[in-house]
């Protein structure tokens, strides 16, 4: 299997207060330090609570926001500095599906004319839009509607066509179902599922919805305030996670199942401010398992036969 | 009987003239201790019905049919004053935007202080007291301090926590939860839902709680009531309605979540969408998704009988 | 503490650019001798009068000793009655503070209950009218409506006073006059503003609660609703301050407004500077003082966002 995507260090920083007269403005680090590998045809699922820097991240491995540092290789090329015409070249192997469907496409825009509107762009017959519609559902009458007329399913089918129409070989999906129906949200998945198996897609897929990355992803990377902190195939981490905010995220995922109701979940606290994370382990102040080295040493990401963990106490817990 | 709704349709007149029915027929009913758990897609009336339930409905709608039951009173006849000091001493809602939820302008204390005056009454400095206690009553560190904090100044958990010390003010006896963890990360959700059972339990009370999340209906709920399209089509027991769901909504509900247990297998998704309110198809509302559906369906609307509203519910045995 | 010192250094700095601007302006329109002495003096006298008021140095160094009379509390003195140009402006700050004030309270006295009441009862015919009249209030140019209380009250009903300051009957229309205006302006501000509190989750809250009409209006909506009308306020007033003038004028009322209308007329450089120094203060009192206001009003001013806020 051939690496699709590579990244290596990936950092972004934000400011957090602005600078004044006498004020220094402050910076925080929303994606730090960053390592992941995609292979062809794979998709990692990406976990973590609000603020964690889920979406930074995922806009930082297409190269639509600025790193501070690190690197990201597309299928072996350094997408971070190339020239204009090799950055075009890639960005049509290579396609962002965004949190937010209602926002991303234009209200005044009939649907047929979003999805042609990328091929435009790159110069491109519009054919693939009319191809790319069926392959979501979305033939015929429906490609003729406003984005208005659609309901939240059909407008997320729509962004997903756009970001197919190009051809892509990786697609990043930032809460692409978060914000639907069970019954939608099935459908969108499904619908997910069979692109890939036709065309061989990639996936990066972000999601707070543990239930729903189990289901799509083959391996999980769960961050914590800007980190991962760990990473794991699939069964491995649904098995029995390495990291202590990993077990405290799938202790807390509701079963839907009445008959096997968990136990009181742990009690972890509330999640600090990101943009002034804790010294040390950043999940120290929730974590049962804290120690002192802990609240001074960032742990680093070790490996553990196939799976990486940050947490000095890993090998204690797993 | 706690909270006995029965048949209630809500309407909403619309400024212009005409109006919509965003809940045409739902019966439900809360006993003391018990989580009674609201589901369905959105848009299909779940909000409305506790807006009604709890007398918050919005300007210009209206309870235009049947009874809501509070400890026996039916209060939808009464005036208004009447109505809201029986909802006052005996009612509180949480809803699921917390921060918003919140008067910015005042103190978190002073928010909460108000609620236990009004529902208790006392000195200004034994609401303040109460106010700090229920703080720390819902897991809040520092509430002295933190009464003294705004809105502004909290998370979204810190305040949805708030949002339920101002609800339990007062020891009421039913709670009705809107989504009110829908927008927290799952490990502060399970903490909030681990908080209400424990206060209906330590309390007594009556939780009416909506979701659109049927994990967390199967983690906290006793009873389950299913909305489509603005009426209940299904009201049972939790546990035989995750094991034989009977209206063929619910089967597909449950069929759409992807199970732990069956990686990777295809999901089974409902096709279409809820219709919109205001154009409902004749017949059973669910009849252009149902995959049970028969030329009866499309003519007649199926009533409420026994625990399931369906021309033809998937039988026991077969689910 | 540093937005204080920002708050105070714009505030002498605006002070200072209108001097600036004031000074320059009026040696510029004209010489103030053309004006203040007969026409058929004889060159010898008016150059007289000229050294002695100090205009036949360049420019720059009128403006400069101007400036450092400034620094001593001394605003020159009035060419027309040779006396001290702040002590006839302060001799009638009484009156126009008395005017303004009567004013502003009418306008929130009226303006804010008929805002807060057509919320309330929005697409009524309650809200229909107090909006419409406030269109009226609104559009009625304020001299107009002053003539029109003359000729009502004074001329055919003979009620009240047209003009003059002696007792506080004489107040009523002068006030009324300025106010009107202003209580429709408010008015409207209030009701859109009230109008979209009204809609916040929080006064849901509010009902969740038990709390009663009166209680979430009075307590929870318009707290709310009042800082956007507090901003509105603050601009509002160097509008005000303009109204007055004409309102001045109308009435015969001995403020401000008067003494400028003829102190410009008459060249008297001294006076309308010093008038104008006085109402630039005014305005830039009233916005500090709206800031205040805001802060109090609006803890997510006063209180920084702190670390917790997401
Ligand atoms: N343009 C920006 N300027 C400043 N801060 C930003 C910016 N974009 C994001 N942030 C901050 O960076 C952090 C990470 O944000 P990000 O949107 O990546 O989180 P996320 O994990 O996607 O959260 P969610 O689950 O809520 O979508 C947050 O604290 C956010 O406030
Ligand atoms: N003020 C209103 N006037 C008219 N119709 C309304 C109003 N508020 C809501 N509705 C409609 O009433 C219907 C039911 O809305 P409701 O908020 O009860 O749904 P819900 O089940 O709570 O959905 P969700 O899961 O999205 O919260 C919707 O179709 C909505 O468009
Ligand atoms: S490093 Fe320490 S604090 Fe961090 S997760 Fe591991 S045990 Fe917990
Ligand atoms: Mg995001
Ligand atoms: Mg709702």
């Amino acid at each position: 299997m051939s690496v699709i995507l590579q990244a290596r260090g990936l950092t972004k920083s934000y400011q957090s207060r602005r600078g004044g007269l006498l004020r220094r403005p402050r910076r925080f680090f929303a994606v730090e330090g960053v390592d992941l590998t995609l292979a062809q045809g794979e998709t990692l699922g990406i976990v973590g609570e609000s603020g964690c820097g889920k979406s930074t991240l995922a806009k930082l491995l297409l190269g639509l926001i600025e790193a501070d540092g690190g690197s990201v290789r597309i299928g072996g090329e350094d997408s971070l500095n190339v020239s204009d015409a090799q950055w075009r070249g890639l960005r049509r192997r290579m396609q962002m599906v965004y949190q937010d469907a209602a926002g991303a496409l234009d209200p005044r825009l009939r649907v047929r004319a979003q999805v042609e509107e990328p091929l435009r762009i790159h110069g491109l017959p519009p054919e693939a839009a009319a191809d790319a519609l069926r392959a979501v559902g979305l033939s015929g009458a429906l490609a003729g509607r406003y984005p208005h007329e659609m309901s939240g399913g059909q407008l997320q089918r729509v962004v997903i066509a756009r970001a197919l129409a190009l051809g892509p070989e990786l697609l990043v999906l930032d809460e692409p179902v978060s914000a639907l129906d069970v019954s939608i949200q099935a459908q969108i998945v499904n619908l997910l599922e069979d692109l890939q198996r036709d065309r061989g897609l990639s996936y990066v897929f972000v999601s707070h919805d543990l239930g729903v990355v189990r289901h799509i992803s083959d391996r999980i990377a769960v961050m914590y305030l800007g980190r991962i902190v760990e990473e794991a195939p699939r069964g491995t981490f649904y098995a029995g996670p390495l990291h202590p905010y990993s077990r405290a995220l799938l202790d807390a995922v509701p079963r839907p199942d009445p008959a096997r109701r968990r136990e009181t979940a742990a009690r972890i606290g509330d999640p600090p401010n990101p943009a002034s994370p804790p010294t040390g382990c950043r999940f120290h102040p929730r974590c049962p398992f804290a120690a002192d080295i802990c609240k001074t040493e960032p742990p680093a990401l070790r490996d553990f036969g196939g799976r990486r963990a940050a947490c000095h106490r890993a090998e204690e817990i797993g | 009987m706690l909270l006995s709704v029965e048949n209630i349709e809500v309407t909403i007149a619309r400024p212009k003239g005409g109006a919509v029915r965003p809940v045409l027929d739902v019966s439900l009913c809360v006993e003391a201790g018990e989580t009674v758990a609201l589901v369905g897609e959105s848009g299909c009336g779940k909000s409305m019905t506790c807006l009604a339930i709890g007398g918050l409905l919005p300007r210009r709608g209206y309870v235009s049919a049947g009874q809501v039951r509070f400890q026996g009173q039916d209060l939808v006849p009464l005036p208004a004053d009447q109505a809201r000091a029986l909802r006052r001493s005996g009612m509180a809602s949480v809803f699921q935007d917390a921060t918003g939820g919140l008067n910015p302008v005042r103190t978190i204390g002073w928010q909460i202080a108000e609620a236990v005056r009004l529902r208790k009454g006392g000195t200004r400095a034994e609401c303040r007291a109460e106010a700090v206690r229920l703080l720390g009553r819902v897991g809040l560190p520092a509430p002295e301090r933190r009464a003294r904090e705004y809105p502004h100044q909290f998370s979204g958990g810190m305040n949805q926590r708030a949002m339920i010390a101002l609800a339990i003010a007062g020891d009421p006896k039913l709670l009705i939860a809107d989504e009110a963890t829908t927008a927290l990360d799952v490990t502060l959700q399970a903490q909030i839902l681990d908080l209400i059972g424990d206060l209906r339990d330590t309390l007594g009370m009556g939780v009416l709680f909506v979701t659109h999340d049927l994990g967390l209906v199967a983690q906290s709920a006793d009873r389950v009531v299913v909305m489509y399209a603005g009426r209940a089509v299904e009201s049972r027991a939790v546990g035989p309605i995750f094991a034989a769901p009977r209206h063929p909504y619910t089967s597909g509900l449950l069929n759409a979540l992807p199970r732990p247990d069956a990686d990777r297998a295809r999901l089974a998704s409902i096709d279409g969408v809820v219709p919109p309110i205001d154009a409902l198809p004749p017949g059973c509302a669910f009849a252009p998704r149902c995959p049970h559906r028969s030329g009866l369906c499309e003519q007649a609307d199926p009533a409420l009988t026994g625990s399931v509203a369906c021309h033809h519910p998937v039988r026991e045995a077969a689910a | 503490m540093r937005w204080v010192t920002i708050k105070s250094l714009r505030a002498v700095l605006t002070m200072w650019l209108v001097v600036t601007f004031v000074f320059f302006v009026l040696r510029l329109s004209g010489d103030p001798t053309d004006v203040l002495l007969p026409d058929d003096i004889d060159q010898a006298t008016r150059d007289f009068y000229r050294t002695l008021w100090g205009l036949d140095a360049p420019l720059w160094d009128q403006y400069v000793s101007y400036l450092r009379g400034l620094a001593h509390g001394d605003f020159g003195i009035s060419f027309r009655n040779n006396q001290d140009a702040f002590q006839l402006v302060r001799d009638r700050v009484p009156k126009t503070a008395l005017l303004g004030g009567t004013a502003i309270a009418i306008a929130l006295l009226l303006g804010v209950p008929l805002g807060v009441l057509a919320a309330l009862y929005r697409d009524s015919w309650l809200d229909r009218t107090v909006m419409g009249l406030a269109v009226f209030g609104f559009s009625m140019p304020n001299f107009f409506l002053g003539i029109l209380l003359i000729l009502i009250f004074s001329l055919q009903l003979r009620w009240l006073p047209s003009s003059g300051s002696g007792t506080w009957w004489h107040l009523i229309m002068p006030a009324l006059t300025l106010g009107t205006g202003f209580a429709a302006q408010i008015a409207r501000y209030t009701r859109s503003s009230m109008i979209d509190v009204l809609s916040k989750p929080y006064m849901r809250t509010a009902r969740s609660k038990g709390a009663g009409p009166a209680r979430r209006v009075g307590l929870h909506a318009l707290p709310n609703a009042s800082v956007p009308v507090v901003t509105i306020l603050g601009l509002k007033v160097g509008e005000m301050l303009g109204w007055a003038v004409v309102t001045e004028t109308v009435f015969a009322w001995p403020g401000i407004g008067r003494l400028l209308t003829n102190a410009v007329a008459t060249r008297d450089l001294a006076v309308v500077q010093c008038i104008m120094i006085v109402l630039a203060f005014t305005m830039v009192s009233a916005n500090v003082i709206v800031d205040l206001v805001y802060g109090w009003l609006d803890p997510r001013v006063r209180v920084g966002a702190g670390a917790r806020q997401r």
